[in-house]
């Protein structure tokens, strides 16, 4: 079971930040296939956010066939929704962290480092788009 | 609720349906011109200014007072000739929630047991050991959040289909504010319960709402879905221009003008626009309160004045 938290500066939707909460947790492994998500009047409850946007997220994730909604018993981590292979992960962490030792040495800072990143990833989603 | 169902119920008869709904007092209208549709399973804030007629809208949906033109048909029946059939499926928490001070809370329970022919006696004692609320306690002992989540709980376990509240949270510190409001989403979560929350507190209530209607000077304003407002309206800023020039696309909620410079609140419906325009988001707060004639001090582009004033602001 996870928990989730709202960022109420981030701009970002919150039916959103929950979709993004639970593809993170299956990326990383926390959320296994199988998994129950907290039931729509948990999440209502603890976060004091609309009903609706609980389901709208849920139904978010139900389409991209991250999760699967059991009639009656809640909202399931779907059997196929795979984390990334640990081994893979681990790689590519320390295979960053060797980039951001180098762009720190070279007098990037933090906000340096969140900008090239970001530009250099750009291409690809614009592709994407057209 | 099971499943990822659709809390709005598509296609059903809406909650509640306002049709030139009027009233005045002496010659001041309280209400007028009220035209709106509220689904069945929204959540809808009631926003505006003390004295737009909030309250006015509320007690005609109960027949608390007596339309002077129109009609307003709630859950498909009016509150004025179908109130016996009505009342036991509409729950209300009037302003200050009035409560009767010297009843204990279990006997404020009886009473409400007595009152209300579909009561439920589970839910109700549920709740209050939940709160940790001694039963034997005056109400009249009990802190303001506390006797607000009483009220509550006397209208919701007669398991209305709506609920209708006035200013509920108003006189509350923020715990209890917070307490309030997740009582009302988990009674959502749970049934089909449609909602409708009156406030002049606008903070919040993106999160905790999925409709919204904006009263002012007694008319209505606005009705919509939240996600449409927020995704319609757009601050446009640029050189200073003639606003005339895009109000034929767009509807200006807000204008305001510097020397060189010309902000407007718009609300857009997917137009494209002039390049020379910023385009820039704008949250709940700002657009509720762009419809109610104010200017946030410090808003994006630093003109003081109001939105009918002309003047220009030399720095």
């Amino acid at each position: 079971m996870i928990e989730f938290h709202l960022d109420g500066r981030s701009g970002v939707p919150t039916y959103l930040q929950l979709v993004q909460q639970v593809r993170q947790a299956v990326r990383l492994g926390i959320l296994h296939p199988g998994d129950q998500l907290p039931t729509v009047k948990d999440v209502v409850g603890s976060l004091t956010i609309n009903a609706n946007t609980v389901l709208k997220a849920y139904r978010e994730l139900d389409r991209a066939g991250l999760v699967e909604a059991r009639r009656g018993l809640g909202t399931f981590v779907a059997s196929d929704a795979r984390a990334q292979p640990a081994d893979h992960l681990d790689e590519l962490r320390s295979s960053l962290s060797g980039w951001i030792d180098r762009a720190r040495a070279a007098g990037l800072d933090d906000e340096g480092l969140a900008a090239l990143f970001a530009d250099a990833i750009r291409p690809t989603a614009v592709a994407r788009v057209a | 609720m099971s499943g990822l169902e659709v809390v709005q119920g598509g296609g059903s008869a809406p909650a509640v349906a306002a049709d030139g709904l009027g009233k005045r007092y002496g010659a001041k209208w309280a209400l007028r011109n009220c035209t709106l549709e509220i689904p069945v399973g929204a959540v809808t804030a009631l926003v505006g200014p003390n004295g737009a007629g909030k309250t006015t809208l509320l007690q005609l949906a109960v027949g608390l007072t007596v339309p002077t033109a129109g009609e307003v048909r709630v859950l498909g029946l009016s509150p004025r000739h179908d109130a016996h059939a009505l009342l036991p499926r509409v729950g209300f928490v009037a302003q200050e929630h009035p409560l009767y001070r010297g009843l204990s809370v279990a006997e404020t329970l009886k009473v409400g047991k007595r009152i209300n022919p579909g009561w439920d006696n589970d839910f109700a004692l549920g709740r209050i050991e939940q709160l940790g609320l001694p039963l034997g306690l005056k109400v009249g002992k009990l802190s303001g959040g506390q006797q607000a989540q009483v009220a509550l709980t006397l209208a919701l376990a007669k398991r209305p289909e709506l609920l209708l509240l006035d200013e509920p949270v108003a006189s509350l510190d923020p715990l209890a504010r917070r307490e309030f409001l997740q009582t009302v989403l988990e009674a959502t979560a749970e049934t089909e319960l449609t909602v409708i929350l009156s406030s002049h507190i606008i903070a919040d209530l993106e999160r905790v709402c999925d409709h919204l209607i904006i009263l002012s000077q007694a008319e209505t304003q606005l009705v919509s879905p939240i996600d449409e407002v927020l995704a319609s309206h757009r601050l446009l800023t640029g050189p200073r221009t003639d606003p005339a020039t895009i109000a034929r696309v767009n509807r200006v909620i807000r204008e305001s003008h510097t020397e060189r410079q010309t902000s407007l609140l718009v609300r857009a419906d997917g137009h494209a626009y002039d390049s020379s325009w910023e385009l820039h988001e704008v949250d709940l707060e700002e657009i509720v309160l762009a419809y109610l004639g104010h200017r946030r001090a410090g808003a994006a582009t630093g003109a003081t004045q109001r939105s009918s004033d002309r003047d220009v602001v030399r720095s």
